[in-house]
């Protein structure tokens, strides 16, 4: 290398400061159209693949309003404040309540494995589950989706609410594969009982403490508001 | 990076990205997001593409700035203009697919930091015209996109029996789970590097025989 490459002419402050501007500007401008262009698009894909989810698990259903249930009460909408618990109130074509769905999480194997249930009020049981996302291993873990078992459990999993309404009569429990004896207690996958115990803790925590702010409140959502 | 490059355009400025310098499997550039997205064909070939439009749209507006940049803030400006189109194929996915979207992950933002593009920015974009830029990166996008396509979809042939989410087998198939976690990639990736480099030798050997047998003959 010579002397020459060493000791390299400094360029000027000025010059830096503008190039980066002006370079830095532009791609300002090019972020923003990419956006601007692309925002309707995402908003309704969102939209789409959460009104799959929850008709995935609440078969049935045409149409979904975003919910909160707080201390007091439930209300229409998707700002959720703390110790509040965001659900969706599924409807059929003629309007009326066909179900709820909410989230539940819990940490499974890998990472932490996130549900979609759909709760019936009719009979006060969770009558599907759907994953938003998870790692679990594949051939595995995966299992909870696609094991006809393990999914048996959330035809009419038991969710009644106690006498004073502030919890569950019955903590949803996961129990070893093949010793399932109570309609609240699910039956793990031999094999994945890391990810089928996060299902039934995830289910637990939410449901109890969605359903005592929900089911009091539940004619206000029996109809579509429209 | 290869100081005979040419200057000019020609066949080989393209050809260079899929063969010769193939970023995955001669220049083992950018095995984060090889190793890990080519769990299926359809991410790999998604990873891929969205990797080659960054790499092709950084050239150009890296290779037309090449004049104005001054040197000692060349690297951030490139880090600026790749961000940029990293953001916007973000958000190109995000409308076409949230289930790609998702399953991509992390790996979409971090394009930004993909080896390849920085490396093509400041070893070719910053030194060439912008035709003979876009070529060249051309090259390079579609070489990295074989590169996944050729892990991803033997990952996902053996891994679950499917390509392109169709099934190949029959219901009896045996899906061999390890070929779509992690080490599997590694697997995957070393058998490939094997063939290239048997595929080599062979050439080489039949060079030198074919050079013996001619000095032989005279």
């Amino acid at each position: 290398m010579s002397s020459e490459t060493l000791t390299p002419q400094m360029s000027s402050s000025a010059a830096m400061v503008r190039t980066l501007g002006i370079v830095a500007t532009v791609c300002g401008v090019i972020i923003v159209g990419a956006y601007e262009s692309t925002y309707s698009a995402v908003a309704a894909n969102k939209k789409l693949a959460l009104e799959r989810a929850v008709f995935k698990v609440l078969p049935g259903s045409k149409s979904i309003t975003e919910f909160v249930a707080g201390p007091n009460g439930v209300t229409e909408g998707t700002d959720v404040p703390a110790g509040s618990v965001k659900f969706y109130a599924a409807y059929d074509a003629e309007g009326r309540l066909n179900g709820v769905a909410a989230e539940a999480a819990a940490r499974g194997y890998a990472d932490v494995v996130r549900i979609l249930y759909g709760y019936s009020p009719d009979c006060q049981c969770i009558v599907g589950i759907g994953v938003v996302s998870m790692r679990e291993t594949p051939g595995i873990g995966d299992k909870i989706i696609t094991d006809k078992d393990f999914l048996a459990n959330f035809q009419a999993l038991d969710v009644r609410l106690n006498a004073e309404m502030s919890g569950l009569a019955n903590a949803v429990k996961t129990v070893k594969h093949g010793t399932k004896t109570q309609p609240w207690q699910i039956d793990a996958i031999s094999g994945a009982t890391v990810t089928s115990k996060a299902v039934g803790r995830g289910i637990n925590d939410s449901a109890q403490a969605l359903l005592p702010k929900l089911v009091p409140n539940l004619d206000k959502i029996r109809s579509k508001a429209s | 990076m290869n100081p005979q490059q040419p200057e000019r355009l020609s066949m080989d400025t393209f050809l260079e990205g899929i063969w010769r310098q193939n970023p995955v499997f001669v220049m083992m550039l950018g095995m984060c997001p090889t190793l890990a997205v080519t769990v299926s064909a359809v991410n790999a070939l998604s990873m891929g593409v969205a990797t080659a439009f960054v790499l092709v749209a950084s050239a150009l507006l890296v290779s037309l700035l090449r004049h104005a940049v001054p040197k000692e803030v060349r690297i951030a400006t490139y880090i600026v203009i790749i961000a940029t189109f990293v953001t916007v194929v973000d958000y190109a996915i995000q409308a076409i697919s949230l289930a790609l979207y998702d399953a991509l992950g992390a790996f979409i933002q971090l394009i930004v930091v993909n080896c390849i593009i920085l490396g093509r920015a400041e070893a070719h974009s910053s030194k060439h015209p912008p035709l003979v830029a876009v070529t060249n990166a051309l090259g390079m996008g579609a070489g990295f996109t074989i590169g996944l396509f050729a892990l991803g979809s033997v990952r996902e042939i053996f891994g679950t029996g499917t390509l392109f989410g169709f099934p190949l087998f029959g219901p009896d198939f045996q899906p061999w789970v390890v070929m779509v976690l992690p080490p599997g990639g590694f697997f995957v990736l070393a058998a490939w590097l094997l063939l290239f480099a048997w595929f080599r030798r062979r050439k080489e050997r039949l060079a030198a025989l074919a050079a013996g047998g001619q000095q032989h003959g005279a």
